[in-house]
């Protein structure tokens, strides 16, 4: 039988406030433990929770850049379980009406274009962390990150392919990091993800059960957990058997997914409007103004790139990946005076290379826009080649200098002199009248042997071209 | 009556509240005459009534996003049961 794969995905994107949601303590990661818990995010009586203008400000903002409906009028709720890193009882979470409506993200996968619906966003307080390790058979908890604000961005279960699973989180990944909403940073838990994935029969109409996979937060293990899951429904399927609608983790280690143990009736979470909070109403003039201070979208830049730029679709991409990255590439291009394309291939090919292979973000550049673009602005005016320019760029990355100053340093100039270049041609076909007679008697792979010693005598510093063209000529008589 | 004994013994339970096994036929009693004015409130005509959220008709202050708060846990763990490194110790949960 041939199944149909039915995704939604839950991504929770902690938002880059200074305070939590409703307190005044700091937010600020990886702080000595509970040093950043006060009294409201410790739940104590009679404490009252006052919720921070900047998170609904975030949210909107959100909401802004996915097409979505604003609430003019949203409430909190309180979502009741028990558990240790939730000291009230309750999350303040928000359950019919959210402050983000239904939106829409458009993913890419294979070069289709695909719209996701996102049902909605919310507001919600982050819980704290349990620390499992040996503390005479207890439980450590840290309450710092309790109370840190949330956005909940559920999606509609749009997704067909684990695949179109990954291009959503990616493209939601992207975009909250262009609003400066959230930093993204995956290993700190700062954008988690919670995939609802079902089977179907080809054809069906009416969904499957679908199991919630938690605990699965990088973009690679999505895949591999969703790819997992899927193979096991089926097999439990065509085995005769049922899916329960259950919670299952992701294990990386061994690759599997398997069930959490059940809190019992842990469903019932017995939501009701949190009386501590009063209803948040969002004016018209907020949302203008939120909506001027909207930058760039990744789609609008990317689109801009390869019409301002001439870029292909893939270069565009890559470079409009994250919006610092897109900066760098439009202050590369004005100062090497508009090398277009020479700068787009140098970012995302060398620069990046070199990054990557120091795990280096484009933040951390020890080359920055200024230095590069001085050293295209030498390759494209042809003082050096594009081989020099590897060179150059070696020591521009372990140093400080300009690509000026180190071509006129080590001497690099490209010989543009081709009365000098000729001279050195006529004593290499002089010294070697073995080869030359060969390349006449129709070897013309030995062409190649002449190019390799004019570059040898030259130091690489003659150019390709030029040196191809006389040799043809000088090598005909 | 709307409540069974069942119902609130499940209530109880979702709420981690201890309740005496002889004081539930009242809770039940009492709860389900809530539950039953509800009903009667039901059958009011409110088409033309906003729901509420809150029973104050105001709207919801906001704070400007700034740390305010000092770090005062040494004061909040002389209270606690159990601290270790900064942590609170709670009897061990398991996922």
């Amino acid at each position: 039988m041939e199944w149909e794969v039915v995704i939604g995905l839950e991504i929770h994107a902690q938002l880059a406030t200074k305070s939590k949601i409703f307190s005044g303590a700091s937010t600020a990661y990886g702080a000595q433990p509970n040093t950043q818990a006060c009294a409201v995010d410790l739940g104590f009586p009679g404490v009252l929770p006052v919720l921070n203008q900047e998170a609904v400000r975030m949210a909107v903002k959100f909401g802004l850049a996915i097409d979505a409906e604003i609430a003019p009028y949203s409430v909190f709720a309180r979502k009741n379980y028990f558990y240790p890193d939730l000291p009230k009882g309750y999350q303040i979470s928000q359950f019919e009406l959210p402050i983000v409506g239904p939106g829409h993200i458009d993913i890419e996968v294979d070069g289709n274009i695909k719209r996701i619906g996102v049902t909605r966003a919310h507001l919600e307080e982050d819980a704290g962390k349990s620390l499992h390790a040996d503390f005479h058979g207890l439980t450590g908890i840290d309450l710092n990150r309790a109370g840190t604000p949330l956005l909940e961005i559920v999606s509609e279960p749009d997704m067909r392919s684990a695949k179109e699973a990954v291009a959503y989180m990616r493209k939601l990944h992207e975009l909250v990091r262009y609003l400066e909403i959230c930093d993204g940073n995956m290993q700190e838990g700062s954008f988690r993800c919670d995939a609802n994935v079902s089977v179907r029969p080809k054809g069906q109409q009416e969904l499957g059960t679908r199991t919630e996979l938690k605990n699965i937060n990088s973009f690679r293990f999505v895949e591999r957990a969703i790819n997992h899951e899927v193979e096991r429904q089926i097999d439990v399927i065509e085995n005769g058997g049922t899916i329960i609608q259950e919670t299952r983790l992701y294990d990386a280690d061994a690759d599997e997914t398997r069930p959490m143990r059940s809190k019992e009736e842990a469903n019932d979470y017995r939501y009701f409007p949190d009386p501590d909070l009063l209803p948040v109403y969002i004016e018209d003039s907020l949302k203008e103004q939120v909506k001027s201070e909207l930058p760039e979208l990744p789609a609008a830049k990317k689109e801009r790139f390869m019409s301002q730029f001439g870029l292909d679709q893939e270069t565009a991409g890559i470079l409009t990946s994250t919006r610092e990255l897109a900066h760098f590439f439009e202050l590369t291009v004005e100062a090497s005076d508009n090398a277009v394309k020479l700068a787009a291939n140098w970012i995302s090919g060398d620069l990046l290379g070199a990054l990557n292979k120091q795990s280096l973000d484009i933040t951390e550049s020890p080359i920055d826009p200024v230095r590069l673009g001085g050293l295209i602005k030498r390759i494209s005016d042809n003082t050096i080649s594009g081989k020099i320019a590897k060179q150059v760029f070696e020591t521009m990355w372990h140093g400080q200098d300009s690509a000026d100053d180190i071509i006129e340093a080590q001497g690099l100039k490209q010989i543009t002199d081709s009365g000098a270049i000729e001279a050195i041609i006529d004593t290499i076909i002089a010294n070697n009248p073995k080869q030359v007679e060969q390349y006449l008697g129709g070897k013309e792979k030995v062409f190649g042997f002449f190019v390799g010693q004019v570059m040898k005598e030259t130091q690489g510093k003659a150019s390709p071209a030029e040196v191809n063209k006389m040799l043809k000529q000088k090598l005909k008589k | 009556m709307s409540l069974t004994a069942d119902d609130v013994k499940k209530i109880a339970h979702l709420a981690r509240l201890g309740i005496d096994q002889q004081n539930i036929d009242n809770y039940t009693q009492d709860l389900s005459r809530m539950l039953d004015l509800m009903t009667q409130m039901n059958d009011l005509n409110t088409d033309d009534v906003a729901p509420m959220a809150h029973p104050l008709d105001q709207q919801q202050r906001l704070r400007p996003d700034e740390v305010t708060e000092p770090n005062q846990r040494e004061k909040f763990q002389s209270i606690a049961p159990q601290v270790e490194n900064g942590l609170y110790l709670v009897p061990k949960v398991i996922d």
